[in-house]
């Protein structure tokens, strides 16, 4: 994801340039097959790893999706009867409506945060070293990022609840009401990422060329002005890779949910991998663990799909 | 990127658990070589340590090699091990794991070899070799120790609200008015500004220290929470015990006991269940939070190792039927039918059951032995020590025992049990919610 990313933002202009390419593609069709076999040669590593760790797997998802499993003994055949479970699994619904509801939250402050953060860096931080410290929640492991809260956050002994209760107020169980636990899953996990998105986000704003600001400012626009007109459209193709890759890795939160509530108080924060994973792992149904794991496949396919033909993604405005 | 980091720490765990079971691949017949045992409770490991040391003294073919895995990765950890391969020679097993693994044939029956070299099953305390007969009729397991519940308290606390500690020992109950042991856990609850449970102007939002503690919900079995309780009512889980196929979370013997459990929570005499996230339910008592805990004797250790604070120990009330009652739970040692090395396995297990290995455990005081005569020994290792735990015994005793429920589906019954009791408890919904939930479960053995 990283490499795709800084290819674009180093040039973007290389990918205008492709459709040119193809036109005159006919010509050098001979000499094109003469490189086939150099391409085979150097896509074959990265092959190995896709067919053996992807493709194989996923196939075998979907394969097993459709059979009764339970991890010891053989899978038996049983048709689409994991999917139509689903449709009455008041568990897989309140699942997908806790996962929606966690995305949402997640996203919204973590790409607003990320955004606010990234204008900083390119205007204000210059500093190599405060740049860097916005990243040191990334470097920290998600497991431990969410232990390190969860006991920050404690009801009883948390340094958090300490600050609130000296303020006067009450105690909040962060994790352990049902209204609290998803959104400060949520902030937990839009306080490790931030600093990245906004890194990714800011290398957009360093594509972007000055000159446009220049014109603007000859202009006479206000800020508030250029950043609607020059700085968000220009981002946009980054913004909307950004959001892509953030939104298909918010919807597959999991560490941070097993590490604190484990899905619980009740059902309130067992998220959609979460549910997976107790159904495989727990309690040896890999069949449905798979329908359910291909259809979290499909519609994370379908967002990725919606997110770029809408927000046209693949298309940027300095041409 | 989460996903890379879930490859990635996939990746680790399969390298560990490779690395973790080299050797073994010895002859498979003649009892020597490398065995793999693994346990989940980090108090007993130098016990068991001592008798590896031991066996292998007396066996110098076999090595034993020991690894301790805390009670949450156990139990994925050992699935996982099935099926790549790579699960441990020999395992410590619950009573409520064992039966899926039975029925997917994981585990090794020891019945020819209990025949072969003569196992005095008689030598277990009543009840617990029977537990490891799988619902084929084979036998599984042997027993290695047993635990039953009791009320861990407060003894100053309990001085100061006047409470004898002959008091404490003979509480009564019933889910109507909570009897004495509901006056007992009143009278301990302080709010902030000092005034106890069972006083005039009495704060319950403000509360400092909780009559009782509370863990959790217990699931569907409650066996430290509320199973004491609820069995004196005549209540049972299943139908039938072991391999029972029909719960009774419908019956209203059951419901109340939990209505009037829940109840505590808006008296204000015990801590609301979302607080317990997270939380340990005996470091809270060692912080002075809570003066009654009811807990299992494994825990008579760590509740005595709170400095400043003095554990004292009395036995469960007596219920409506004018009878204590007591979970009586039973780990024991099972060979993994996949082993390499299924002699040396066998042979290892052997000498967890033997009287050589449970003195030894004896002697360290954390856990009574299942031999009869080891748990004696245990006993007073526990008495030279300081600790009285005839609160604990008295079960064994008197006969006041029931078993640990044993079905099919257990992780099934808990997936549904488990929100449901939440549920309850949180006061979210009444109690007569678990017939809805009870019919869930019944659902799974149709």
């Amino acid at each position: 994801m990283m490499t795709t990313l800084t290819k674009q933002q180093q040039d973007p202009a290389a990918r205008a340039g492709l459709p040119k390419a193809g036109k005159t593609a006919r010509k050098g069709r001979l000499r094109r097959l003469g490189d086939l076999k150099m391409a085979l040669f150097f896509i074959f590593p990265a092959m190995i790893g896709f067919v053996l760790f992807y493709l194989v797997p996923t196939i075998r998802g979907v394969y097993l999706s459709f059979t009764e499993y339970s991890i010891l003994g053989d899978p038996t055949w049983i048709g689409i009867k994991n999917y139509t479970a689903m449709l009455g699994d008041e568990l897989f619904w309140n699942a997908m409506g806790v996962t929606v509801q966690y995305v949402g939250l997640n996203i919204g402050f973590q790409t607003l945060i990320a955004l606010g953060l990234a204008l900083l860096m390119h205007r204000v931080a210059k500093s190599t070293f405060i740049r860097g410290a916005l990243l040191l929640p990334f470097l920290v492991a998600n497991v431990i990022v969410a232990l390190l809260w969860f006991w920050m956050l404690d009801y009883q002994i948390g340094i958090v609840n300490e600050i609130i209760n000296w303020m006067g107020l009450p105690r909040i169980a962060f994790f352990g009401s049902e209204q609290w636990a998803i959104p400060t899953i949520a902030a937990v996990n839009v306080w490790r990422h931030m600093g990245y998105t906004a890194l990714l986000l800011f290398a957009g704003l360093q594509s972007i060329p000055n000159h446009v600001y220049e014109v603007a400012s000859l202009d006479g626009a206000s800020p508030t002005r250029t950043f609607w007109s020059i700085t968000m459209p220009l981002l946009r193709p980054v913004l909307v890779l950004v959001l892509v890759v953030t939104v298909i890795g918010s919807f597959q939160v999991f560490d941070t949910v097993a590490v604190t509530t484990g899905g619980g108080p009740i059902n309130a924060s067992r998220v959609i991998q979460m549910y997976i994973y107790q159904k495989a792992f727990g309690e040896s149904d890999f069949g449905y663990a798979s329908a359910l794991s291909v259809i979290l496949f499909l519609i994370l396919a379908l967002v990725a799909f919606v997110q770029m033909k809408f927000l046209k993604g693949n298309e940027s405005d300095l041409d | 990127m989460k996903k890379t980091i879930g490859v990635a720490a996939a990746a680790a765990a399969i390298a560990l658990s490779l690395s973790a079971c080299g050797g073994g691949s010895t002859a498979s017949t003649e009892a020597k070589g490398e065995i793999n045992y693994w346990l989940w409770d980090a108090n007993q490991l130098p016990a068991y340590q001592q008798c590896a040391d031991d066996f292998t003294k007396a066996n110098p073919d076999i090595k034993v090699k020991i690894t301790q895995r805390g009670w949450d990765d156990y139990w994925t950890t050992l699935t996982n091990g099935f099926v790549a391969g790579t699960a441990p020679d020999v395992f410590t097993n619950h009573l409520s794991k064992y039966p899926e693994y039975a029925a997917k044939k994981q585990l090794l029956s020891l019945d020819d070899a209990v025949a072969k070299d003569g196992i005095k099953l008689d030598s277990y305390t009543k009840g617990l070799p029977e537990l490891w007969v799988g619902q084929d009729g084979k036998r599984y397991g042997l027993p290695k120790d047993w635990d039953t519940v009791g009320l861990f308290y407060n003894k100053a606390m309990a001085d100061s609200a006047g409470l004898t500690a002959e008091q404490m020992a003979n509480l009564d109950w019933n889910p109507k008015d909570g009897g004495s042991y509901e006056k007992a856990i009143a009278r301990l609850t302080v709010d902030k500004s000092g005034k106890r449970g069972d006083e005039a102007g009495f704060d319950k939002n403000n509360v400092a220290v909780y009559g009782l503690g509370l863990a959790g919900s217990g699931s569907g079995q409650g066996q430290t929470e509320w199973s004491f309780l609820s069995a004196t009512t005549g209540w049972t889980a299943t139908d039938k015990n072991p391999w029972g196929t029909k719960f009774n979370y419908d019956d209203p013997k059951f419901q109340e006991t939990i209505a009037w459990w829940a109840g505590l929570i808006e008296k204000g005499y015990m801590p609301k269940l979302e607080t317990t996230v997270g939380a340990s339910l005996a470091d809270n008592f060692g912080a002075g939070k809570a003066a009654i805990n009811t807990t299992g004797d494994w825990l008579i250790g760590q509740y005595k190792s709170y400095k400043g604070v003095e554990t004292a120990f009395a036995p469960t009330p007596k219920g409506p039927d004018g009878k204590r009652a007591s979970m009586f739970n039973g780990l024991a040692d099972s060979v993994w039918a996949g082993t390499k090395n299924p002699a040396a396995s066998v042979k290892w297990v052997e000498y967890l059951g033997s009287t050589a290995c449970q003195d030894v455990v004896a002697s360290k005081a954390v856990v009574f032995p299942a031999i009869t005569s080891s748990s004696e020994k245990a006993a007073e290792a526990f008495k030279a020590k300081g600790t009285d735990v005839s609160a604990f015994t008295t079960h064994v005793e008197d006969g006041t025992t029931f078993l640990f429920p044993i079905a099919d589906k257990a992780a099934k019954v808990d997936g549904i049990m488990k929100p449901a009791m939440d549920a309850v408890l949180s006061g979210k919904k009444p109690a007569s919610s678990l017939t809805e939930a009870n019919n869930q479960v019944n659902d799974l053995f149709k």
